[in-house]
């Protein structure tokens, strides 16, 4: 890459800083559209921090399936189940959240201290493809790396069709335990939920 | 001033390593169903990090990790989809998000 050392360096302060604080946003605040939308901040920055290690193509692909797709999926989401609902108080909560949150912290610190202890052995800058990592990827993807490319599209197309399937009403002619005819109207009525609390 | 030729690997690891950690802490502590789901986007994006790092730093010939990286979000794609659906299945079924009571599975 070509741009000047100090400007990678304020680049990667600044974008590590709204990952790290948009996480912590998306992880801590109250509402959960504001959660989504800072998520979509977060997912923005991590492909910034791509195009920093000269990966226009997967930092392009970053910005294509997570800010395009799952962020919209996740705000649609949010849309067809934000229902207002007080939560049921649980007991000891004060003690889940100091286990919780010890756990994280020593697990954070353990891999800092990997990260920092550790001797990478790092290759020599000259190697790099640099610029022309995209034609690298579609050589990967077209040689060494096709099974596992063919395997994803059946992957894609599973979950496709999972998901159709999982989150659809049941269209059926008639309804299982009574043998009576289902109106198949788009609109949803009110109906008594199959699961309810049996406390 | 640093005189250095370039960013260092640690500081992408350690950016990595913080917010796989948030994420983690996110998953456990959550009640709303689609933050979890956030959560897990969120450690997927950290796992993501280190690839393209390692990929960039010491394997920067062949860049294999970016090709991981492109799995892993074709992965995190399907899982998103699946995740969701599955989400609304429960929430017209108990009409709530709340992970306190998807107690089904429970002992």
């Amino acid at each position: 890459m070509s741009i000047a050392i100090t400007t990678q360096f304020i680049c990667f302060t600044v974008l590590s800083l709204v990952i790290l604080v948009g996480a912590l946003g998306v992880v801590l605040l109250e509402s959960i559209v504001y959660s989504a939308f800072l998520l979509g901040g977060v997912f923005m920055s991590v492909a910034g921090l791509y195009l920093l290690l000269n990966a226009s193509f997967v930092a392009a692909a970053q910005v294509l399936v997570y800010v395009g797709a799952v962020n919209v999926l996740i705000i649609f989401a949010i849309m067809l189940v934000n229902k207002k609902e007080d939560l049921k108080p649980i007991n000891n909560i004060n003690s889940r959240r100091i286990i919780s949150t010890s756990i994280c912290l020593t697990l954070l610190s353990l891999l800092i201290r990997v990260d920092l202890t550790n001797v990478w052995s790092l290759s020599n800058p000259l190697n790099s493809v640099g610029e022309e990592s995209t034609i690298r990827i579609g050589e990967h993807l077209f040689s060494d790396y096709l099974l596992p490319f063919e395997v994803a599209s059946v992957l894609l197309l599973m979950a496709m069709i999972g998901a159709i399937v999982l989150a659809r009403r049941d269209v059926m002619s008639k309804d299982i335990s009574t043998g009576l005819p289902v109106d198949q109207e788009l609109i949803e009525k009110s109906s008594e939920p199959l699961l309810t609390n049996k406390s | 001033m640093m005189n250095l030729e370039s960013i260092p690997i640690q500081a992408f690891l350690i950016v990595s390593s913080s917010l796989f950690c948030i994420g983690i802490w996110g998953l456990l502590n959550s009640r709303n169903a689609v933050r979890v789901l956030m959560s897990i986007e969120l450690m997927l994006n950290a796992v993501n990090i280190n690839l393209m790092a390692f990929s960039s730093y010491v394997d920067n010939n062949l860049i294999q990790g970016q090709v991981f990286t492109i799995f892993v979000i074709t992965v995190a794609a399907a899982e998103a989809a699946v995740g969701l659906a599955i989400l609304l299945s429960l929430y017209r079924n108990r009409v709530t998000v709340d992970m306190e009571s998807f107690n089904l599975l429970k002992w």
